[in-house]
């Protein structure tokens, strides 16, 4: 195991590597004076200067990166010009929401995805299966923000059940919390309950033509106990990989839906810092979000080894 | 793609029977209603957009004071948005931004990644693991976010955003071309060829290019579905093409403030945007499903 967990190490420190160079010359490879753009029509000279100063412009770009780097690792991504806000405050205040939103929707994802999927191999070609099948399919072709905007138009405007956007803390009240997070965690949630039941579909067809599935009806084991018993773990490695990125990717927030439905969350943070050209912010952020992609990816991976000795092991390729 | 292996499986599966009987079915009879369908929808759009200047339709940029947010009827077939601009011609005058975009922006990541893949699956060895962590970086690297960034702080030029959204359809489509020139460059008449003395560039030119073009041309067709999608969602943030110009996306969002009052000004462009992203996948979904059919008889 432990072998195995270096070998994954050795694979990502290259990539964080690669991520955060890019996260920065993100915003140093822009065309134009990067302090003139973040100053602002009423800049005065000074101020440009100031700001100058501030981002070490005079500096060779490999110092200013490794300089970034090592206050980034010690937990300082600098402070927005903008807001004198530091940008891990900034994220600090914002993570939560969009973690909120991560949790609400994968739980909306897996509680429709894991029992249609296993009733619909169970049944493959039946008419729950065709039904499932064809109703996402269907959902996979709608972009978020139209599947965003017909919600909105179903449940906010024609039945008026909940509010079409705004948020209000868990803390202040939580039902309120919950109606609000309704409709942005349903958008998210549709489509990756497409996803996955997809996955999960044919990952189990494909088990229940394995040999100890034959075994086990012959010797009798109910049908419920032998679908959720024997053939539903060794089905949800691909599930669990795309979970895995999707999860990934939610911790960056929702840009699209947080955009829509007013969610204060780090997506939304990122829109607005872009809006107003605060590009210390959009570097901290963006550097943010992808680190914790790598990062929950390289868990996903680990979490492989756990589950099936046979990868720990080098034998089998996920 | 993750989901495109296991499927495989089980579309062999399900197959069973029935494919037996539909082999022996011409090509295009196998492809199914459904893939017609959606083929001849997708034709329509894309006439609808290349000749769209040429159409007898109302200019789409003009407003007509008289009805705003108006429902389908006389004058307008479509209706009206909240501006009282015709629905039908800026339907057509947004295709031709949408479609611009899928097009355009795949040709350049299936060009790009297709050459990268080939090399990567071929060569091996040193230059496929720099490929290949390459690739993976800039998978790992928020999409939109890029889009997002370079389309503020460089310009809403159209150039702009179809050279940005094809640059990131080159890990895909690395990815894709390199799984299937690793399991081409292992078979016979690969072999065949070079014990005939062919050379490496002749080999991938002529023995395994023909073989990965079908493919990655059926992933293409996702690929455009995954660019409109993402001009789509630019253009709701309000970041694609600037207005007055029409933008499928722009369109929903426009019509977001009257969901109340005029709800056809936002679902109307929101259905046609969904139609044709479905047509894209039911058309790759089905070519990918006759293509597994005849690679499993060889």
């Amino acid at each position: 195991m432990l072998a195995f967990v270096r070998a994954r190490l050795a694979h990502l420190l290259p990539v964080l590597f690669v991520v955060t160079c890019f996260s920065f010359l993100l915003t140093s490879f822009l065309p134009g004076d990067i302090a003139l753009v973040m100053a602002g029509p009423n800049a005065t000279p000074q101020s440009v200067a100031a700001l100058r100063e501030q981002l070490q412009l005079d500096q060779p770009l490999p110092v200013r990166y490794v300089d970034w780097l090592g206050r980034a690792v010690r937990g300082d991504l600098g402070r927005s010009p903008r807001s004198q806000q530091k940008v891990t405050d900034a994220i600090r205040e914002r993570l939560p929401v969009s973690l909120e939103l991560l949790v609400l929707a994968e739980l909306i994802g897996l509680l429709v995805a894991v029992p249609v999927g296993v009733l619909s191999a169970h049944r493959a070609g039946g008419p729950l299966d065709q039904a499932a099948s064809g109703a996402a399919f269907g959902i996979l072709a709608i972009p978020g923000f139209v599947v965003a905007i017909v919600l909105i138009y179903v449940f906010a405007v024609q039945l008026n059940l909940v509010p079409a956007t705004g948020y209000t803390p868990l803390l202040d009240d939580p039902l309120a919390n919950l109606r609000s997070f309704f409709l942005p965690a349903l958008t998210v949630g549709l489509g990756e309950a497409a996803a996955y039941t997809r996955l999960l579909r044919s990952d189990m067809i494909a088990t229940l033509q394995e040999d100890y599935i034959a075994m086990a009806r012959a010797k009798g084991l109910p049908t419920w106990h032998i679908l959720l018993r024997h053939a539903l773990k060794p089905s949800s490695f691909t599930l669990l990989t795309v979970l895995g990125i999707n999860i990934g990717r939610l911790m960056g927030g929702a840009l699209i839906v947080e955009t829509i439905f007013a969610l204060p969350g780090i997506g939304r943070l990122l829109v607005e810092s872009i809006y107003a050209r605060d590009l210390i912010v959009v570097q901290g952020v963006v550097a943010f979000v992808a680190v914790a992609f790598v990062l929950v990816n390289f868990g996903v991976d680990l979490l492989y080894g756990v589950l099936d000795p046979r990868i720990r092991h080098g034998r089998a390729v996920a | 793609m993750a989901a495109q292996s296991p499927d495989i499986g089980a579309a062999a599966i399900l197959a069973g029977p029935p494919v037996v009987v539909e082999r022996r079915l011409p090509a295009w009879r196998r492809l199914g209603w459904s893939f017609w369908t959606a083929v001849s929808w997708l034709a329509l759009v894309t006439v609808a957009a290349l000749l769209g200047p040429l159409l007898p339709f109302a200019d789409p940029n003009v407003q007509d004071l008289a009805s705003q947010g108006a429902g389908p009827g006389a004058g307008h077939v479509l209706g009206t948005d909240s501006l009282g601009r015709d629905m039908l011609s800026r339907l057509v005058a947004g295709a031709r931004i949408s479609l611009t975009v899928g097009y355009a922006s795949t040709l350049l990541g299936m060009l790009a990644g297709t050459l990268l893949g080939l090399l990567a699956g071929y060569v091996r060895g040193r230059l496929e693991a720099v490929v290949v962590a390459t690739l993976d970086a800039v998978l790992a690297f928020p999409a939109l976010v890029l889009v997002l960034a370079v389309t503020t702080f460089i310009g809403h030029d159209i150039r702009i955003i179809v050279a940005i959204i094809g640059f990131l359809g080159i890990p895909a489509f690395g990815r894709v071309s390199r799984a299937v020139t690793l399991a081409l460059a292992q078979r016979e008449f690969v072999l065949a060829a070079r014990a005939m003395g062919a050379g490496d560039l002749r080999i991938l030119a002529l023995e395994i290019l023909p073989n990965v073009v079908a493919p990655v041309l059926t992933f293409a067709l996702l690929g455009v579905a995954v660019a409109m999608i993402a001009e789509g969602a630019l253009a709701f943030l309000g970041l694609s093409v600037p207005p007055p110009a029409a933008s499928w996306g722009a369109m929903v969002a426009e019509g977001r403030s009257t969901l109340d009052t005029a709800p056809q000004v936002s679902l109307v462009p929101a259905t046609v945007f969904f139609l044709t992203i479905f047509a894209l996948n039911l058309s790759a979904d089905r070519l990918r499903r006759v293509a597994e059919v005849r690679e499993s008889r060889l």
